[in-house]
């Protein structure tokens, strides 16, 4: 019997319309858990670098974490890995909700598809049972639209439904796959899913997960639902509220945006609000909110609630989750209200809440800029608003300018060239990041924003407090019941930090900051793999699971024998594997920067240090790629033949240089429609 | 004087977790806690988010033969489905059976020894949607029919004493 896993994927073939089941090497759980790291070793053994995004031979990938649907407090995550059509890199988007238990009740660990189906269709997983359903009905049909249509015509309410919309059927690079209150969005998986004919998953299961060690397991479990209600109690002091408590961040609940609206950037990235917020504001926003958030609304087994379901007189129920409720509102320079009418309809269609403002931001910039004219979007309306609604529709049909911009502000900026280039000022890795922009370099992040796989903050950054405490007082008692760092000499990073000499870009000490981003970095990889949510394991202060409590929470419900310093190994090799798929592709250290405006004040040589120490720190050479005995150290030795075979180590420096730069977009590499 | 169990169910609370599903089930899971499967849950959680409708359901009697139609209930201008708001286990519907033996399953308020303070629902339910409350009522105790004797009740009524009692004189050979 297999514990916590299901030791069972789903094969699927689309080209074939074949469908096996496949049992899963125990080997491998104990070498990469589940989750994310045995995804990216699928990725590794079996997509070469030579396949395209939009090769049917690339892989799209839906895994439960290994503790997703067991009694874990929020361990409910659905990682989906495949090749980003926009970055060219792996791609990585995780969602909560309630997706991954079912898929595991249904009885299997990962949905694994391949090829492509020539008419558009489903799949549907109900436990023994799986078939691949026309779904020609629904082409063209909304993501919340399509999973009710789904669960009707199956006849089966309780059904869970992944699907994409309209955008991803165009394969825009930002189109998200959207499961009601939750969707994984980051890296254009969705367009991945639409080229491949695949409308949605549906999946309903009635069989149980089994726990090795029943007693040990339950008993822990209940303790961190122990600390979930003591940090509930136990908001953090001296903190925005925004970030005193657990969870994805309490947007649903909170009326206090004085963080977000006063240190991210307004527009495409351009401008900084700081007065924005007051009383004025504040009323407004509240009402807004109280009138639209009908019920605040939780993801399996958490009891956080971290989504929110809308009603709004204009659009049809819909449900929402943390920080979209923003994006598009500061994208646009408007309001709250408008955020809400906005975001419902680009889930409908699927796109990526982080994105897609941006880009049709950057095209406003650079329509004022008479860069884009009239010609290019005939009709564009003079209203702010109705401008980015325009946008919203040319994107995900692809028609017209849309076309151009639905590949991401990277690609389009270089398709209408003419400046257009100069106005693509926050990707990193031709992807869209969070809009802030700041003063003084801070070490940690510039080492988080620029080596992150995931390419995308939120996925790296977590459980440091972002400002100093003001008094010595608050700081040693913060760090008093800080039981979550890996040790104690952390904390000395909090304990120091205000102190006289502790300004960035000099604090912390390129070592101390190469600690901080690892242990973050770290407990992102664990969560990846075990598919309990970072809301309340890597993401927030002092959160319910760390690195003291998971080792026996994973070896109590896989029966494995895992310690502190095994679990560490396991996700740094999970994030060292992912790193070399992405050098397998040509990422190199010239990829690895923040947008140039990131901070006003930068220090080349301070950068190039750090990010030097680091790759040291890592085990990876000089241009970022892991060194033959790092990979040996890990077991990872078919990587380190691989890259000696393909020459990797070899490179010139001028080649390394180029490195992604001389790639071409994913769009053209075959026509199927 | 008898004691009456009371767990009280506030719908405008319920944040749809299913917490409740997944610890009722892990508690029934024999060895205790060994596996978990909503799907055995005593407790289900009835919720359609696009109406904006939660309801968390304690599994009750189980029935012979559905009742003589249906209803309907609409509450604050929803509409309720079918037969939302009823405990039992009924042919009608695959709610608060097995699935395996498709025996019937019923809110033990989790029966144990030593008692649990409260239901394990009600304790893992940080929204308060479910809270515990004891009170004494006039009567008598009554003797309740072990779990194993709610089951054979159902599988007698389902396929008559005989075929039960032949059943069983088979499985008690092999
Ligand atoms: S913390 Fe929030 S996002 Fe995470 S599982 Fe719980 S409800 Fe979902
Ligand atoms: S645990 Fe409480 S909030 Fe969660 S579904 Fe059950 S009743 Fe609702």
């Amino acid at each position: 019997m297999r514990f916590a896993e299901t030791g069972i994927n789903l094969e699927i073939d689309l080209s074939r319309g074949s469908i096996e089941k496949e049992g899963t090497d125990p080997g491998l759980t104990e070498l990469h858990l589940g989750g994310l790291g045995t995804n990216a070793r699928m990725l590794w053994d079996r997509v070469p670098p030579e396949t395209k995004p939009f090769d049917p031979e690339n892989l799209l990938i839906f895994s439960a974490g290994i503790l997703a649907g067991t009694p874990a407090p929020g361990a409910n995550r659905t990682i989906v890995s495949t090749f980003s059509p926009q970055t060219l890199l792996m791609a990585y988007s995780i969602m909560g909700g309630f997706w991954a238990p079912e898929l595991k009740f249904a009885g299997y660990d990962k949905v694994v598809i391949r090829g492509r189906s020539p008419e558009l269709v489903y799949l549907w997983i109900h436990n023994d049972k799986v078939e691949i359903r026309d779904a020609s009905h629904l082409k063209g049909k909304g993501s919340l639209e399509t999973a009710e249509l789904i669960r009707q015509e199956l006849k089966e309410p309780k059904a869970q439904v992944a699907t994409i919309g309209l955008a991803g059927e165009n394969r825009v690079y930002f189109a998200s796959i959207e499961q009601g209150r939750s969707s994984a969005s980051r890296g254009g998986i969705g367009a991945v899913m639409g080229d491949k004919g695949l409308k949605a998953i549906a999946v309903r299961g009635t069989k149980d997960i089994n726990i090795a060690q029943p007693a040990e397991f339950f008993e822990l479990c209940t303790e961190v639902l122990k600390y979930i209600q003591h940090r509930g109690e136990n908001p953090i002091k001296g903190v925005p509220p925004i970030l005193a408590g657990l969870g994805s961040p309490q947007e649903m609940s909170l009326h206090d945006e004085q963080w977000h609206t006063a240190s991210f950037a307004w527009g495409n990235a351009r401008e900084r609000r700081k007065n924005f917020w007051n009383e004025e504001v504040e009323a407004k926003w509240k009402e807004t909110q109280d009138k639209t958030v009908e019920r605040l609304i939780s993801c399996y087994n958490c009891p956080m609630k971290c989504g929110g379901i809308i009603t709004h007189p204009k659009l049809e129920r819909y449900m929402m989750k943390c920080y979209s409720k923003l994006t598009y509102t500061m994208a646009a320079m408007s309001d709250l209200d408008f955020g809400f009418r906005i975001a419902g309809l680009a889930q409908e269609y699927g796109v990526d809440g982080y994105t897609t403002p941006q880009v049709m931001a950057f095209a406003v910039e650079l329509y004022e800029a008479s860069i884009l004219t009239d010609q290019d979007m005939p009709g564009f309306p003079a209203d702010n608003e109705e401008r980015f609604f325009y946008l919203l529709e040319k994107i995900v049909r692809r028609e017209g300018i849309g076309d151009v911009l639905a590949d991401g502000v990277y690609w389009a900026a270089r398709k209408i060239g003419k400046g257009a280039e100069a106005y693509d000022h926050n990707t990193i890795k031709k992807h869209e990041q969070i809009p802030i922009k700041l003063g003084t370099l801070n070490p940690i992040y510039y080492l988080m924003w620029s080596t992150g796989e995931k390419i995308n903050i939120t996925q790296i950054e977590g459980q440091i407090p972002q400002a100093p405490f003001p008094t010595k007082e608050e700081r040693e008692e913060f760090v008093k019941d800080w039981i979550q760092v890996p040790k104690e000499e952390i904390k000395d990073f909090v304990l120091n930090w205000g102190e006289p000499g502790t300004a960035f870009p000099n604090f912390p000490t390129p070592e101390a900051t190469c600690e901080l981003v690892e242990w973050q970095e770290t407990m992102h990889y664990i969560d990846d793999a075990t598919g309990i949510c970072a809301g309340l394991s890597s993401f927030p202060i002092k959160p319910p699971y760390h690195i003291h409590n998971l080792p026996r929470l994973i070896s109590s419900a896989t029966g494995m024998d895992i310690d502190e310093a095994k679990l560490w190994q396991i996700a740094r090799r999970n994030r060292t594997l992912i790193r070399a798929i992405n050098v397998r592709r040509g990422m190199r250290r010239a990829d690895e920067k923040p947008p140039e405006d990131h901070w006003k004040r930068r220090f080349p040589e301070i950068e190039a240090k750090l990010l030097d120490e680091y790759y040291k720190f890592k085990g990876w050479n000089n241009e970022g790629i892991p060194t033959k005995e790092t990979l040996e150290e890990l077991g990872l030795d078919y990587v380190s033949q691989d890259f000696e075979q393909r020459g990797v180590y070899k490179e010139k420096k001028a080649k390394a240089a180029k490195s992604t730069k001389s790639q071409k977009p994913a769009t053209k590499r075959d026509s199927k429609k | 004087m008898k004691k009456v169990k009371v767990i009280k169910i506030d719908v405008d609370k319920c944040n749809g977790c299913r917490s409740c599903e997944a610890v009722c089930s892990a508690f029934h899971a024999a060895p205790k806690y060994s596996s978990t499967n909503p799907e055995r849950s005593r407790i289900r959680v009835l919720f359609d988010p696009l109406k904006d409708i939660y309801v968390p359901v304690l599994a009750g009697e189980y029935t012979e033969a559905e009742c003589n139609g249906r209803d309907i209930y609409t509450i604050d201008g929803k509409q309720y489905d079918e037969c939302s708001f009823c405990r039992a286990s009924c042919p009608s519907r695959d709610l608060f059976k097995d699935p395996d033996s498709d025996l019937p399953l019923k809110c033990d308020m989790c029966e144990e020894e030593p008692p649990l303070e409260e239901p394990l629902c009600v304790q893992w339910c940080l929204s308060d949607a479910l809270t515990y409350e004891e009170r004494e009522e006039e009567g008598e105790e009554e003797e309740k029919p072990e779990e194993m004797e709610i089951g054979l009740e159902s599988l007698v009524k389902k396929h008559g004493l005989k075929t039960v009692k032949d059943s069983l004189a088979r499985l008690a050979k092999g």
